[in-house]
């Protein structure tokens, strides 16, 4: 076919309007996946300090790894965004389930409704965390 | 025969005094018929103006002004059970001649008209035109290079069909001649679905999987290959087909989006059969003992 006409792969994504239950799984779970990677290399940083608070560093005579953890939970960014980080770890962890499920080949029929199911699951477990992330904050 | 075919021609030399009551019955038929048919006219014309808009895509890289891909919209007259392959070729047949498209059986079963029916993919004669909304938006499959309007390459889908070997091949044959292959009713009612593909390629269209990775078999093929792995008469090739199966490119390619499943038109549990490989691969090299 000398002549044809290719579409390529950018429409793809310009279509997600019609992506059905499946497919916003699939892009969910990549995309908490991701997070959670990114989130790791962020906790390991923030725990490493530990290791020089062990030798008795400090910081305003405070042990720097409980300074650093002080001056990050007092701010309110970092406090919506553990939020957000049990929200991505929570969906990705129920729908991880879903797909071990899907993987057995149980219950495939009811693989969209198991996806909404993680979705407002997830939603619930967000918001009553609410009250416990954002203590003394507000 | 001959003496029936006479008789009306000497009754409409001499019509008949008097009128039976079959003259009677038949008469009023008559009327009633007409008066049907002039009803019918009545209400054609009244929803004359019901029509359905079409936005279809052009392409030909032959025909200077099309050689940039656009939509033309066709008006087409709404009939009660109208599919998009109907009004299609009443888009051809009636606006423009040129208007390319593959079809053939119109009952969903030879596979050529698998087509992108307002963002997803659909077997146009087995579409209503009610079942959709408006405008109706017709492409080319998505992901197959695009050779005239809404015809696609299909060769590399066929490619992965026989990639698969998609024909039964026991060495295992019965001691008669003419000794059938038997097969338990259990067993066939375990690969009927897979046996109903009809070779459309909407399944492979849709995944996104094999959109990125020219060398996955897809879903149709993998679909192919479960009818004769699962097959308890070709249980000495088993291992030969999950060999094919289990190959980088093959089952393992699957991340379960679903986005098969849902448009396959012959309703096959497409990530059902895909799974269930993947599950007797790991079977076939797990071994303990
Ligand atoms: C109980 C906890 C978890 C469960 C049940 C789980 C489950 C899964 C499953 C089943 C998949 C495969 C998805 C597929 O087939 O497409 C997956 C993918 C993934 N997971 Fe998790 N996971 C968990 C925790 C984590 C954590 C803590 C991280 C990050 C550190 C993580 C990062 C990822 C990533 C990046 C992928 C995507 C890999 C790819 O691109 O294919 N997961 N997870
Ligand atoms: S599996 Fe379904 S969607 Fe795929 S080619 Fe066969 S009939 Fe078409
Ligand atoms: S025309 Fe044969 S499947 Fe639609």
């Amino acid at each position: 076919m000398s002549h044809s006409y290719d579409r390529g792969l950018v429409e793809d994504f310009g279509r997600w309007r019609e992506f059905t239950a499946g497919m916003w799984a699939w892009i969910f779970h990549k995309f908490t996946g991701w997070i959670l990677v990114g989130y790791l290399f962020t906790h390991i940083a923030v725990l490493s300090t530990a290791i020089p608070g062990a030798a008795g560093e400090t910081v305003n005579d405070v042990n720097v790894y409980t300074y650093t953890i002080q001056e990050l939970e007092s701010l309110l960014l970092v406090r919506v965004m553990e939020v957000g980080l049990l929200a991505v770890a929570v969906f990705h962890i129920l729908n991880g389930i879903r797909l071990l499920m899907v993987d057995l080949g149980i219950g495939l029929d009811a693989q969209d409704r198991s996806f909404y199911l993680s979705l407002v699951l997830t939603a619930v477990i967000a918001v009553a965390s609410v009250p416990t992330f954002l203590e003394g904050m507000l | 025969m001959s003496t029936q075919e006479q008789e009306p021609a000497t009754q409409e030399q001499e019509p008949p005094e008097t009128e039976s009551p079959g003259d009677r019955r038949r008469a009023e038929k008559q009327r009633r018929l007409a008066a049907d048919r002039q009803a019918e006219a009545e209400a054609a014309t009244t929803t004359d103006e019901e029509t359905v808009l079409l936005k279809v895509f052009r392409y030909d890289p032959e025909v200077e002004d099309k050689q940039e891909p656009r939509f033309d919209d066709f008006h087409v007259p709404y009939e009660d059970g109208m599919t998009v392959l109907d009004a299609l070729i009443y888009a051809r047949d009636t606006f423009d001649s040129s208007l390319t498209f593959r079809h053939s059986c119109r009952q969903a079963i030879c596979g050529s008209d698998a087509l992108f029916v307002n963002g997803s993919q659909r077997l146009a004669c087995k579409t209503q035109l009610s079942d959709l909304d408006a405008p109706v938006r017709v492409e080319p499959l998505p992901h197959q290079d695009v050779v005239k309007d809404l015809v696609v390459d299909m060769e590399h889908f066929y490619d992965q069909m026989h990639a698969v070997e998609p024909y039964f091949q026991s060495d295992d044959l019965p001691e008669g001649d003419l000794e059938e292959q038997r097969q338990s009713r259990e067993n066939r009612e375990k690969v009927k679905m897979s046996t109903r593909c009809i070779w459309c390629g909407a399944c492979t269209s849709s995944c996104n999987i094999a959109a990125g990775d020219n060398q996955y078999l897809g879903p149709a093929a993998i679909n192919k290959a479960y009818r004769f792995t699962m097959d308890e008469r070709e249980a000495d090739k088993k291992e030969h087909r999950l060999r094919i199966l289990e190959q980088e490119h093959g089952v393992w390619r699957c991340q379960t989006q679903f986005s098969c499943t849902e448009v396959c038109p012959k309703d096959i549990p497409l990530t059902e059969h895909i799974q269930e490989l993947k599950r007797e691969a790991v079977k076939k090299n797990l071994k303990f003992w």
